[in-house]
């Protein structure tokens, strides 16, 4: 169990900080001397839920090893936004690999720090889901499979949004995206496509896998935590809303994250060594709608009572599977 | 010296820092107080918001400070306010509210375990005289003090509080706390002259060369109606019987007793018989039960006694006897006789149908005459003759004890500015901080500790106060269940969920500052913001 949730204390561990928590059970979010590893000025859309969940994970990680961090990334919005030349937003060491061959760009940055005996100094490569589970899996595959000591970042907006929203294979069924057109008999995305990286991850059998949600701070940092404890190759994948490609308030970003966890659409779990090793529990749980409604992309799945419940079904199907309620007592 | 720069761009290389996001921006998020609802309808001015913050923490003595700042008796008000605080409380959008009265009692005797004090402000050398030693004359001769003004009370009692000690049972309101609390206010240097009745206002005023007045007499006259009777049973006035169980004297209280009237009074007389070893109390009012002016909780507390109600009732005669009642029915609001009869076994009738103004401290008043029953005053509580105020009950307004100590704080604050030469103007209330402001998702669910209760059967045989304490774990825990609506409580969710890093903590107590050179103005903050402290404005193009 990565975190314990607290329940009294007015917020408990629900919000960023709580003054009332013991020191060590508050965030690194909360604390005034985070590294804001990314910075103002980048240019992000107004609401971004990956500039967000970057920020979040990375400022764990540097609090982790004591600022002895290298990262990687991939083509893509989080790269896009923070590095129009010759600015940067990263005040971390940085680089900028191909599309495709961010995993790969860690495994070498790692076996280089072992040459050099830095072994203190720890890699991150990260990237969207086009970069992770599409243009750079062979990459991410190879390096689970000779379980480099990395940990793999995928910050999963569900689309290729920066060149314009095209669907990836994180894209969910029923999603319109540029090539995914609400139209014909079945419109948007393909139900029955996609994949699940962080399962398949798992069984490559590698020392710890994370689902994480930019809404549950707590359980994000913990996870980034649990991470950078543990040497080899490890995988987190953050559930990142984008106000652009969904169709969505650029406010409701968070709120959208916290829908979807909620839901049961985006389960939170852990594993390690290819087992399931925990879950976090819903804490209020809503029907599907709560989470399509705000985003446009989803407008014509929320009118047709049939998608909507096909819908309905994956979140359920995720409920049990995972065992996302708590048991009644 | 080469200064080209590398490939065809224009700018240095740098940081991002240098790209200032925030011209995107049309809308800009401000951190703000709105006014939490409990605080909006304390009529003693509480800052409850604040002071259950500082309880959070455990920080009690600071609380208590808090609640000092507007109300000199936290330990008799956690026992005996109606706390229409809780009943607007946003809390009960959740599970339910937060037990505000409950924490005021524990910081309240917190307070007199630890004998915690207030120091009164620099001496001004101006003299205030007040008439009455109730709950308004005691908070205004309190707050004069803290302006440093020097106090005489007189009163005509032979003791001090008023109705709280002489209206209110010692089973809601034990004495040793309420004359702790009058004590500490005697112990900043308030001189109280009991057995003094005061007959010529201005006379005593000129004599001993007060600056001000302020009259605070309260309504202690019973109000009575002519029961036609044949003197079988006698009738009673429920104050009376009040006071002589204060004072220890013979009530007339026994057998079967008949209370008529639905006020608190009513209430306070039938739940005082039971504890007096009455055979059956009854309490016969002319409307619904629901329609009784006393509070729920203290008729719930009565029925739970074995209190009966009778309602739709009007008391027409008392003969051989027997109490003679007529049916009522509802008439809209009110209820009309329906000339049929039933008649009840009484050993005693006690009227409990409401108070007035002693009206003879005004004979030599000239300018001063009651209308209504009350006598007016203007806005800053001063009343026809300059330079004498009133207040509590008997000045037009609601006739309880928080609205009391209300009207003691208001007038010392006027008087105080009167002495000075000018009223000055009230500031202006914020606005409401409503639930729909808030983002409740992030209060954990936390239902509410009640205090416990004396069970039924030692009630009813003594007057052991019946609401118990909290004690220091379960105090803290209904502290912190306050959702600090509409008032940054340092949750740091704005610092946290901005992805723009546009939001700078500036430590604890301190709050936060937006870096408006970045903000983009994605209302994240004011979305995520759970007390509903940052609000949305258009920018200024």
């Amino acid at each position: 169990m990565s975190h314990q949730q607290v329940k009294f204390y007015q917020t408990g561990t629900l919000t960023v900080g709580n003054r009332l928590l013991d020191k060590e059970e508050r965030t690194v979010q909360a604390t005034i001397d985070r590294s804001n590893s990314l910075d103002s000025g980048h240019r992000a859309c107004q609401g971004c839920g990956e500039a967000l969940g970057a920020r979040y994970a990375i400022d764990t990680a540097m609090r982790e090893t004591n600022n002895k961090l290298i990262a990687a990334n991939a083509t893509g919005c989080l790269e896009v936004f923070t590095t129009p030349y010759p600015e940067t937003s990263w005040t971390i060491p940085w680089i900028h690999s191909l599309f495709g061959n961010a995993a790969a760009i860690g495994t070498g940055i790692a076996a280089a720090m072992k040459v050099k005996g830095k072994e203190d100094v720890r890699v991150i490569a990260q990237g969207g889901d086009g970069g992770t589970t599409d243009i750079g899996f062979g990459c991410l595959s190879g390096m689970f499979e000779r379980n480099d000591d990395v940990l793999y970042i995928c910050y999963d907006n569900q689309g290729y949004m920066n060149t314009g929203v095209q669907r990836s294979s994180a894209t969910p069924g029923g999603a319109r995206t540029a090539t995914t057109m609400p139209v014909g008999p079945e419109p948007g995305a393909d139900f029955d496509k996609g994949k699940n990286v962080p399962l398949i991850a798992m069984a490559h059998e590698i020392p710890y896998v994370a689902t994480a949600s930019i809404d549950r701070l707590h359980d994000l940092e913990a996870k980034v935590k649990k991470a950078m404890s543990v040497r080899g190759a490890r995988y987190i994948q953050i559930f990142v809303p984008c106000p652009l490609g969904w169709g969505s308030v650029p406010a409701q970003t968070v709120n959208l994250a916290r829908m979807a966890v909620e839901s049961g659409i985006w389960p939170l779990f852990e594993g390690e060594h290819g087992e399931i090793t925990s879950v976090t529990k819903i804490r209020k749980k809503v029907p599907v709608e709560e989470y399509l409604k705000p985003q446009r992309r989803f407008a014509h799945v929320v009118k047709n009572p049939e998608t909507l419940s096909t819908v309905q079904e994956i979140a359920d199907r995720n409920i049990r599977k995972f065992g996302l309620l708590e048991e009644q007592e | 010296m080469n200064d080209t720069k590398p490939f065809a761009i224009t700018l240095d290389v740098g940081g991002s820092l240098l790209n200032k996001t925030g011209s995107w921006r049309t809308e800009r998020p401000v951190y703000l107080d709105r006014l939490p609802p409990c605080n909006d309808m304390c009529p003693a001015g509480e800052n409850i918001q604040e002071w259950l913050y500082h309880a959070e923490n455990g920080e009690y003595k600071k609380a208590w400070l808090e609640i000092m700042k507007n109300n000199p008796f936290p330990a008799v008000m956690g026992r005996v306010c109606y706390h229409s605080c809780e009943d607007a409380c946003n809390r009960v959008h959740l599970d339910d509210p937060v037990g505000i009265n409950s924490v005021e009692r524990f910081l309240g005797d917190q307070a007199l375990i630890n004998q915690w004090k207030v120091e009164p402000g620099k001496s001004s050398g101006k003299k205030i005289m007040i008439v009455g030693a109730g709950m308004a004359g005691l908070a205004c001769a309190y707050h004069l003090r803290l302006f440093g003004h020097d106090v005489t009370i007189f009163e005509s009692s032979s003791k001090s509080g008023g109705m709280v000690r002489y209206g209110i049972p010692k089973y809601r309101m034990p004495n040793e706390k309420l004359n702790a609390e009058i004590h500490r206010i005697q112990d900043m240097g308030v001189t109280i002259e009991l057995n003094t009745k005061i007959d010529d206002v201005i006379a005593t005023k000129e004599k001993y060369g007060f600056d001000a007045v302020f009259l605070s007499i309260g309504a202690q006259n019973a109000k009575l109606i002519d029961i036609k009777s044949d003197q079988s049973i006698p009738s009673l006035s429920a104050i009376e019987i009040l006071r002589g169980i204060e004072d220890d004297v013979a009530t007339g209280l026994h057998g079967h007793v008949v209370v008529y009237g639905g006020g608190n009074t009513a209430i306070d007389v039938a739940r005082s018989a039971v504890r007096m070893g009455a055979k059956s109390v009854k309490v016969v009012v002319r409307n619904s039960q629901d329609k009784m002016p006393a509070h729920y909780e203290e008729i719930n507390e009565a029925l739970e006694e074995e209190v009966e109600i009778v309602p739709f009732r009007s008391i027409s005669e008392i003969k051989k006897g027997q109490l003679i009642l007529e049916i009522m029915k509802a008439d809209g609001k009110r209820s009309k006789p329906t000339g049929k009869f039933e008649s009840i076994e009484a050993s005693v009738v006690v009227q409990a149908l409401g108070q007035n103004v002693d009206e003879s401290l005004l004979d030599n008043l000239t300018n001063l005459k009651l209308e209504d029953g009350v006598l007016e005053v203007d806005a800053h509580m001063m009343s026809a003759i300059e330079g004498v105020f009133a207040g509590g009950d008997m000045v037009p307004s609601e006739r309880n004890v928080t609205v009391a100590i209300g009207h003691g704080k208001k007038a010392a604050r006027n008087i105080d500015q009167w002495l000075q030469g000018k009223f000055q103007k009230p500031s202006k209330k914020h606005e409401i901080a409503d639930h729909s402001m808030m983002n409740t998702w992030y209060y954990s669910d936390a239902p509410r500790t009640i205090r416990p209760m004396l069970d039924v059967v030692r009630r009813q045989s003594g007057f052991a106060e019946v609401v118990g304490d909290l004690d220091e774990t379960n105090a803290a825990f209904e502290a912190r269940r306050c959702m600090s609506c509409g008032n940054c409580f340092e949750c740091d969710n704005c610092y946290g969920v901005c992805p723009d890093n546009a939001v700078i903590k500036l430590g604890a107590g301190k709050r936060f500052e937006f870096k408006y050179d970045y903000c983009k103005g994605c209302a994240m903050c004011a979305t995520e913001c759970p007390c509903g402290a940052i609000k949305m404005e258009p920018e200024l193009i």
